[in-house]
């Protein structure tokens, strides 16, 4: 009889992953379609207009496209690592996903440390990129994980120190319980992208950074690097790693939205809004989050290497310690601090 | 309890085996590669055994912050592989000796183990139940009241380390031209474009 628990129990998780794995994938072929219309207006073009009604069925086609061309493998690259380095990528983008919660209860994996792991596997998404790059044998890949790595090392420290002052506010690693403690009565007013508004800022630019967005995308920078770490890869490699990118997008927009925007709750705590499914609220906001981040790759030209990394270090890693201990006093002072006994 | 003890014997099987290759492996890049696999394990088993904090923090700091710079500096480095293996025997002595403190060392705690199990199980902190409070609340309630001088002072030592080695290596090299944030944003369009009438085949 255990036997049998454990194995339904082991069914309805798969079912659940392979649910949200699928609502995920659809939404972020919408995510790039958006993108790119976004980015056609921003430039007074089109954009994708031809695969299907307004161009709706582009990114299916994009996908038929990819696995059906010849996956062409450089001849002195290390061919295991070539092929591991964008499986890597897109597993770990899409492991982040087990502890996001879209609604109250809806999460595969509702764990106490949820945000240590979302930071530690996003710490991670760092390898696909280097193993990518070095497995390449070829100049260009090399430069362009090399400058992955600093980057998304330097920006991680900033993300660090922006998700400590959430959890002072919040006082639970939980995310589920940092929504809930943004449940109030003010509604929208009473999310943290309020009261922690330079913080909010802050990690809206560390997420383009530790995603390699424009105007942060120096990895892949075409003009310098041609593509940087993703020169030598075609075919089903090279989707593996524009999903694992976009993936990795939507989840720093799920983290944004839990972080500062109050997750699944309704701006205006109200009946005729409350009656709204969270989940909907949910993928409004990270929806606007993405469109945000669509809009600064249209609008910004790219960073210079020297500007992202003082950017990093010399501006908002003194501005978020000084924020951490800010935060923390104020919440001592004023006795608002969760957690004190 | 026989998936957990099925878990643990997969981690740690894993942990060992990964281990076993950091050091077997010719190729450093693949050595780190396998120590990541091994803290990756060690992350699991750490879950297993309810230390959630500890497996988290295992995988962000020394997966996603120390072993990226070994992977980079294995990467840049072009070493000469039979170069390194022409000193294995003149350091062997060493390497064995190191090996044997420590295998003795463990033996000491083992056995010491074996003999009076409560003399490693009692804390100087009783450790409340994980109903009590959660792994990472416990953590914090000793480390920043009992503990707080010795974590201040650990982390002091890191922050001198860190500034060693930044003077160590930094060289001040004549000639080289900086960049200066401030005064690249401080250019108007007065100070950074001249308008002058060149006279024709003469050039300025």
């Amino acid at each position: 009889m255990e036997l049998g628990d454990i194995l339904l129990a082991v069914a309805i998780m798969l079912g659940k992953s392979l649910l949200l794995l699928v609502a995920l994938l659809i939404f972020i072929a919408y995510a790039l379609y958006a993108d790119r219309k976004v980015w056609a207006a921003v430039q007074l073009r089109r954009g994708p207009n031809v695969v299907g009604p307004w161009g709706l069925l582009q990114s299916f086609a994009d996908l038929l496209k990819f696995v059906l061309k010849e996956p062409v493998i450089p001849a002195p690259a290390n061919k295991g690592m070539f092929l591991l380095a964008p499986l890597v990528m897109c597993t770990l983008s899409l492991a982040a996903w087990a502890v996001i919660p879209l609604n109250a209860g809806w999460v595969i994996a509702d764990i106490n440390v949820g945000i240590l792991y979302i930071f530690a596997i996003s710490s991670l998404g760092v390898y696909g990129v280097i193993m990518g790059g070095w497995a390449s044998n070829s100049k260009y890949p090399f430069l362009g994980a090399l400058r992955s790595a600093a980057q998304m090392v330097s920006y991680e420290v900033s993300i660090g120190f922006v998700i400590v002052t959430v959890l002072m506010c919040a006082g639970t690693l939980n995310l589920s319980g940092i929504v809930e403690s943004q449940n109030t009565s003010l509604g929208i007013l009473g999310w943290y992208w309020l009261p922690l508004f330079p913080m909010f800022v802050v990690f809206f630019i560390s997420a383009m950074a530790e995603t390699n967005r424009p105007p942060f995308d120096l990895p892949e920078a075409e003009s310098e690097l041609v593509a940087g770490y993703m020169v030598e890869y075609s075919s089903t490699p090279y989707l593996l790693f524009m999903l694992g990118e976009y993936v990795a997008i939507m989840t720093m927009c799920a983290l944004g939205t839990i972080l500062f925007l109050g997750g699944w709750l309704s701006p205006i705590p109200f009946a005729p809004f409350t009656w709204v499914p969270g989940v909907i609220w949910f993928v409004l906001k990270a929806s606007f989050l993405f469109i945000l981040i669509a809009m600064v790759k249209a609008l910004v030209p790219r960073y210079r290497y020297d500007q992202l990394m003082r950017l990093g270090w010399k501006v908002f890693l003194p501005l978020s310690l000084a924020m951490v201990i800010i935060v923390a006093g104020v919440l001592m002072a004023t006795g608002n601090a969760p957690g004190i006994r | 309890m026989t998936v957990t003890a099925a878990f643990f014997y997969l981690f740690a099987t894993i942990t060992i085996a990964s281990g076993f290759m950091v050091i077997a492996s010719r190729n450093p890049v693949q050595s780190v590669l396998f120590l990541i696999l091994a803290f990756v394990n060690a992350a699991g088993l750490f879950l297993m055994m309810g230390a959630e904090f500890l497996a988290m923090i295992l995988v962000i700091v020394y997966v996603g912050a120390v072993a990226v710079l070994f992977l980079f500096v294995v990467m840049m480095l072009d070493v000469d592989f039979a170069a390194l293996r022409q000193g294995f025997l003149q350091y062997l002595p060493f390497g064995a000796l190191i090996g044997i403190v420590l295998l003795i060392e463990l033996i000491f705690v083992v056995s010491a183990y074996v003999i009076d199990p409560g003399l490693i199980r009692a804390p100087a902190v009783p450790i409340p139940a994980p109903d009590v409070m959660t792994n990472t609340e416990a953590l914090g309630q000793v480390l920043y009241t009992r503990y707080f001088y010795f974590f201040q002072a650990a982390g002091l030592i890191l922050l001198v380390a860190m500034i060693g080695a930044i003077v160590l290596t930094l060289r001040e090299r004549v000639g080289v031209r900086r960049q200066n944030i401030s005064m690249q944003n401080a250019r108007t369009q007065e100070t950074a474009v001249q308008v002058r009438k060149v006279p024709f085949r003469q050039g300025i």
